[in-house]
């Protein structure tokens, strides 16, 4: 079979750009795990939610970044509500129950949005409209500029977890729970936060996804599932092996769609999740404890 | 788990019936009610009524793993899925007969928990009920774009068997027969998964819920017990898959999608989990809620808000569903 040299380099663009926008939201997900032990179900329909946000603000000012500002604050107040009312009260339960809870706010969710929105698919138009050539094709600079945002939110959000107070705060409460709240960390107060932090950042890449899709009800369940599989290969809780997933993932479902319909090429996510838990079951991207 | 303080030592109740007298009235008095139901309700609800029982089942066959394994499962659409595309497979291929769609079916269900067994249950709590989910998704995609075998999007339609005992009787499904054979089907399912979490298999599997390192300290292969306990889920869970493929006709890719699996654990959580019935109850519950709930308020209604908001406040303040305060004695 020969391979086609110029679909491969587009094909490894468009791999890096959505690996950019799931690492965003993998690491979101892979954050409140990490840190509360909740599964949070509702992540993609926080992603929705966040797109959909986007899509009112836009309307009423037109304007693309203040839309993605606005879209990431609100949301992650929606999400701080959802913490205090509903996961507050699970802590010190099975984490099970966090799965379930937030499996109920993401039917809640995605049927406000089809309740509220309606079923047809809304449009976000891109901020910018610049190309550049790329073989055939009029490559859209939109699209590399959402690869280095993500890559920036992500960046940004590690300094902050490495140097700020509340990110001492949050590593710590990380660490040892108990010891935390002794030295005087609100650690009720830090889990919201951190809820709150992976709710805005699944906003905030919503907003930045919507120009390329349009916006739909049901467009959480995918990514959500994507970003599941994404921190399952990566390591639960594993922030390093989140991103790295997610690039690598992208990339192959791209290379995939060369050849067989986008349909079918989310299998071969699946397949690494296969060969990751038969081989490294707590990631590709973690030592293999002994 | 709490340990409840033992009610009554002796195993007589109040009115001088032994525990088990209790429980097999009370069964046959429900089955008396599902038996004759068909007579009193209207044709809508009467179809309403057998396809709660084949929910319950579904519900049911996932209760093994929720409540007596302690394994939550989001992936049961596959195992139904299967069940249904292979009762329709054998209903299409050859000429339509229940038991050899039934055959088909199960297999197909057995496959696939094979496949899912093997891999998931390598992981505990909730890797596995990622796995699961994403197992389903796999199905799903299968199903949804192999169009030349399993119909893509449209699905398979075919015709009905009849009710047949070889040599015996044949006759075609009318809306009576087909409900009691349903309600045959599930009330015999309950009694043997009963009888099974009774057994010192099942025994096993509670001891794994409650602690898993204990209950491989003392040598039980868990591993084992876990990937037959994912496969009898996923056979009972088939086999309603199947009744359901007979019921209405056609099998479809919905039906494997995830939000068959959300209903699936909805249905649990609400009933009851570990009391077998409680999801039936749960299926029953719910499906009603949402037909009432869309007859006052049109067909608009976003049902699954009010509805959403009630299983988490079930979560919150009754973890152990409708039926949890009968937990302990049913299953004595």
């Amino acid at each position: 079979m020969e391979i086609p040299w110029d679909l491969v380099v587009i094909q490894t663009v468009n791999g890096i750009v959505t690996g950019m926008i799931l690492a965003l939201v993998a690491s979101g997900l892979t954050l409140i795990f990490g840190i509360m032990d909740v599964v949070n179900f509702a992540h993609g329909e926080l992603f929705m939610l966040g797109a959909y946000v986007g899509v009112v603000v836009i309307g009423a000012t037109g304007n693309f970044w203040a839309a993605l500002i606005l879209s990431a604050m609100i949301v992650a107040l929606i999400g701080a509500g959802m913490q205090i009312v509903t996961l507050r009260p699970l802590i010190g339960r099975d984490p099970l129950n966090t799965i379930l809870v937030t499996f109920g706010f993401s039917l809640i969710l995605q049927n406000y949005a089809l309740w509220q929105f309606g079923p047809v698919a809304r449009r976000i138009p891109e901020p910018m409209s610049g190309y550049f050539n790329l073989f055939y094709l009029q490559y859209p600079w939109y699209r590399i500029v959402i690869a280095v945002l993500s890559a920036a939110i992500i960046g940004g959000f590690y300094v902050f977890l490495k140097y700020s107070k509340f990110g001492v705060w949050i590593r710590a409460t990380t660490q040892d729970r108990v010891m935390a709240q002794a030295m005087g960390i609100p650690v009720p107060w830090v889990l919201t936060g951190v809820f709150a932090l992976g709710a805005s950042m699944a906003a905030a890449s919503g907003v930045l996804f919507a120009p390329l899709v349009g916006v739909t009800h049901t467009m959480g369940l995918d990514w959500v599932l994507k970003a599941f599989i994404v921190v399952v290969v990566g390591g639960m809780g594993n922030l390093g092996g989140a991103i790295g997933a997610a690039i690598f993932v992208s990339l192959l479902e791209a290379y995939a769609s060369i050849w067989v319909s986008p349909a079918q090429a989310v299998i071969v996510s699946f397949i690494v999740l296969i060969l990751t838990l038969l081989f490294r079951p707590t990631g590709l991207f973690v030592p293999t404890p002994k | 788990m709490t340990t409840a303080p033992l009610e009554k030592t002796s195993s007589v109740g109040r009115f001088g019936l032994s525990h088990s007298a209790i429980f097999w009235i009370g069964f046959c008095v429900i089955i008396a009610i599902l038996v004759v139901a068909p007579y009193v309700l209207p044709p809508f609800w009467r179809r309403f009524l057998t396809e709660i029982l084949i929910w319950g089942l579904l519900a049911m066959s996932s209760d093994i793993l929720i409540g007596y394994t302690g394994m939550v499962s989001f992936g049961h659409s596959a195992f139904f899925g299967l069940g249904m595309y292979g009762a329709a497979g054998a209903l299409l291929l050859f000429t339509p007969n229940l038991w050899l769609a039934l055959v088909f079916g199960l297999s197909g269900a057995a496959a696939a928990a094979l496949f899912v067994a093997f891999f998931s249950t390598r992981l505990r709590d909730i890797y596995f009920a990622i796995t699961t989910l994403i197992f389903s998704q796999i199905f799903y995609v299968i199903i949804f774009t192999w169009t030349e075998v399993t119909g893509g999007e449209n699905g398979l339609i075919f015709t009905r068997p009849h009710f047949t005992v070889p040599f015996l009787y044949d006759a075609k499904f009318n809306a009576y027969t087909l409900h009691w054979f349903v309600l045959a089907v599930v009330a015999g399912s309950y009694l043997a998964l009963r009888r099974i979490m009774r057994s010192p298999f099942g025994m096993v599997l509670q001891s794994i819920r409650e602690n898993e390192a204990r209950t491989r300290a003392i040598g039980y292969p868990v591993e084992r017990y876990k990937m037959v306990s994912v496969m009898l889920s996923g056979l009972f869970a088939g086999l309603a898959g199947v009744l359901y493929a007979v019921q209405n006709r056609f099998a479809a890719p919905d039906f494997v999608f995830f939000i068959t699996s959300g209903d699936t654990v909805i249905f649990n959580v609400v009933g009851g989990i570990g009391t077998l019935v409680g999801p039936i109850v749960g299926a029953g519950f719910f499906q009603l809620a949402r037909e009432l709930l869309s007859r006052v308020f049109g067909d608009q209604f976003p049902y699954l808000i009010p509805l959403g908001m009630v299983f988490i406040a079930i979560i919150i303040f009754l973890p152990q569903g409708l039926l949890g305060f009968a937990r302990r004695w049913l299953n004595r």
